[in-house]
């Protein structure tokens, strides 16, 4: 693949089409194109409207408690002995990860359209919990879609979704994860275009929506940046976040993508190995198609049919990746690096006993990335991990892996 | 230039009666009964085959069609091979026109260029691209008019009079009218809303206007093709052959017998459709 010319700013994406260089566009059934058109009109009238920006602005301090914190993981750090690592602390939002910010934007969103149901697919559970929270809030029925292999290993969460009042859905088709609960969504969308709110959990899918939900999702990077001037007096010399869909890595990369000087590092899952086909390095390990109203880089076969992944997070379970996400990995403003099952096992125990923090398996991805690097890095430079969720939803999943029955 | 599905369109016309447009998915449930299936369409009454390739994420299309896409692929069907089946078939019929229909991936993995140029040779008149609407036009659409292939559009309820203009701006060959929002193989629209609709986009274009979604008996054939210049049955026909298949994918019948019956009765109910709107 050719690099594509390098732009005066990263941060001026999509085009009016929708695109990020090649990557993006509207790849969606004709059913489907009246409304997406609906919500990038209401979407660009509502990201001006001072109202709006309020409303979200009330609820996102009151409601989902932001700002996040910058937390300086000394114990880490100190374990380490080199880099200091910053934590944002996502996992202290309301509902445990940062998938509340991009819910709140857009359930505000579904009000001004006047929408009369919200349906959400989700991987590990997060963004379910999330939709069915702002629904449980805005008084909307809610139906997500799940994966039955993920009904399975993420119960916890299936059980959250079913208290706060909606009906969670398990899909048979495929593997039975993210891949299979998206295409439902899109059948159920496809199906009840007139009341229906679709609410996309990831930074893809058709324009609007990685623009925006990039944009709900910025406030990390936005905070983030702020409080890294403000505790050290400088930027950080790296970021790394988890890359799944990619909306928390976009969410917190975003502001940080005209500093010149932050290096940005995006991380895959890599599963059991890049070698074989079980892990969802997308961007590492695979080519770019077009799936789920975007085209991006996608696990697919030479006949173009898509791989299943694997990845021992739900959460990073998908076999492609947001857009804007392959745009910056083609212009190489990102490094996009692959972290296998058994390092981010190992970081998500290492951060519970040295941090007393238990990491959500996705956010345990960065982790270790960063327990890679940081060794090997000066004491006076800085890193930060994006901690987009809490690991309380993973328990059964580590026990079972270290061969413990809870 | 004209394509075989101008000519086949014309000729119906000439007739006063409305196309069978029959669906069926390439490879399933492997690659030579699928050829046998589709050389039985036109002597059961198909005017044009639309040819199904198989894609492993079929986001508009419901549960009976998904299933024979997954059977094509577990079967060894690949885009190439779909290609080779409409070649093959060609070899003995040069008239019923080949629709292919399907979803973007696996065309631009295989290259649009490539694809436009082996498409071509293998006797392919038209691409129905669900997943690819005008606003995407340049990706395919426009490549494909230019290499004489029609690109057939869909249009749904939810294209109002405003967008039709856009969407009918580079379609060829028919139009699509998708009689209902949702999936394949849903339950049968309202017929007078359906009538409705099609006068609605012949205000707009002088293309053929063919109706498709929940299209299963001869009956329901005959009540859309009274106002509809086509009618589309997909679903029905990849039930009949996944009523042919055992639980392991055995046939415990011919599938291509059980489509030429299937199709032979939707074709009595189209060519009954002008005269009982007549009466």
């Amino acid at each position: 693949m050719n690099k594509p010319a390098l732009p005066n700013s990263f941060r001026t994406g999509p085009d009016e089409q929708g695109m990020f260089g090649i990557f993006g566009g509207r790849f969606v059934a004709e059913t489907l194109m009246p409304l997406i058109l609906d919500l990038e009109r209401e979407w660009s009238k509502a990201k001006d409207d001072p109202e709006f920006r309020a409303e979200l602005s009330a609820l996102s301090t009151f409601y989902a408690g932001r700002p996040s914190k910058l937390y300086f993981a000394e114990g880490l750090t100190r374990h380490l002995g080199g880099a200091k690592i910053y934590f944002k602390r996502e996992d202290l939002n309301h509902t445990g990860s940062h998938k509340i910010n991009n819910c709140l934007g857009q359930i505000l969103l579904a009000k001004r359209m006047g929408k009369k149901r919200i349906i959400a697919e989700t991987g590990a559970g997060q963004h379910g919990v999330a939709s069915a929270t702002v629904a449980a809030r805005f008084g909307y029925p809610c139906v997500v879609y799940m994966g039955a292999t993920d009904v399975a290993r993420q119960s916890p969460n299936v059980f959250r979704m079913k208290l706060l009042g909606a009906e969670v859905r398990p899909v048979t088709a495929g593997h039975g994860t993210l891949k299979d609960a998206m295409n439902e969504a899109l059948r159920d969308w496809v199906t009840n275009v007139e009341d229906t709110y679709y609410l996309i959990g990831t930074a893809a899918g058709p324009h609007p929506y990685p623009e925006l939900v990039r944009d709900f999702q910025s406030v990390i990077g936005t905070e983030a940046r702020q409080q890294m001037l403000e505790q050290e007096g400088r930027l950080p010399d790296t970021i790394i976040a988890a890359v799944g869909g990619g909306s928390n890595a976009i969410g917190l990369f975003h502001p940080f993508l005209d500093d010149k000087d932050v290096e940005i590092i995006g991380i895959e899952a890599g599963g059991r190995g890049l070698d074989g086909i079980e892990h969802c390095a997308s961007m590492n390990a695979g080519k770019p198609g077009v799936l789920h109203g975007n085209r991006t880089y996608l696990l697919q076969d030479d006949d173009g049919q898509i791989l299943e992944g694997h990845s021992i997070s739900a959460g990073l379970d998908y076999p492609g990746v947001g857009p804007e996400h392959s745009w910056l990995r083609d212009t190489g403003r990102v490094d996009y690096q692959p972290i296998l099952d058994d390092e981010a096992l190992e970081a998500f125990q290492l951060c519970t006993r040295t941090e007393g923090i238990i990491p959500a398996l996705e956010s345990a991805h960065a982790i270790a990335h960063a327990v890679k690097i940081a060794p090997n890095m000066a004491k006076d430079k800085i890193i930060i991990v994006n901690l987009s969720g809490r690991g309380d939803k993973d328990v059964h999943t580590v026990a079972k892996m270290m061969g413990m029955e809870i | 230039m004209t394509t075989r599905i101008d000519r086949r369109m014309a000729k119906l016309k000439a007739e006063d009666r409305p196309a069978l447009v029959t669906y069926f998915m390439g490879g399933d449930p492997d690659y030579q009964t699928s050829l046998s299936i589709m050389k039985a369409l036109p002597k059961a009454g198909s005017d044009i085959i639309e040819l199904g390739m198989p894609f492993s994420d079929p986001m508009a299309d419901g549960p009976a069609i998904q299933a024979a896409g997954l059977r094509a692929l577990k079967g060894g069907q690949t885009l190439k091979k779909t290609l080779a089946m409409a070649s093959e078939f060609r070899q003995g019929d040069d008239e019923t026109p080949i629709v292919l229909m399907g979803y973007y991936n696996p065309i631009y993995v295989y290259g649009v260029d490539r694809f436009l140029a082996d498409a071509k040779a293998s006797g392919i008149d038209g691409l129905i691209i669900v997943d690819l609407p005008p606003e995407m036009d340049e990706e395919l659409c426009i490549p494909a008019l230019k290499a004489g292939i029609n690109f057939v559009r869909l249009a749904t309820p939810t294209t109002d009079d405003k967008r039709l203009p856009k969407v009918l701006e580079n379609t060829s060959g028919f139009v699509y009218y998708v009689s209902m929002t949702g999936i394949t193989g849903s339950a049968l629209a309202d017929t007078t809303k359906v009538a409705t609709a099609v006068q609605r986009i012949k205000e707009h274009t002088d293309l053929p206007v063919c109706v498709g979604f929940g299209v299963k008996t001869a009956e329901q054939a005959r009540t859309i093709g009274a106002s509809a210049d086509g009618v589309v049955v997909g679903t029905a026909i990849v039930n009949a052959v996944a009523n042919v298949l055992g639980p392991k994918g055995e046939k415990t019948a011919d599938p291509a017998e059980a489509v030429a019956t299937l199709v032979s009765g939707l074709a009595q109910g189209v060519r009954s459709a002008r005269l009982a709107a007549a009466e």
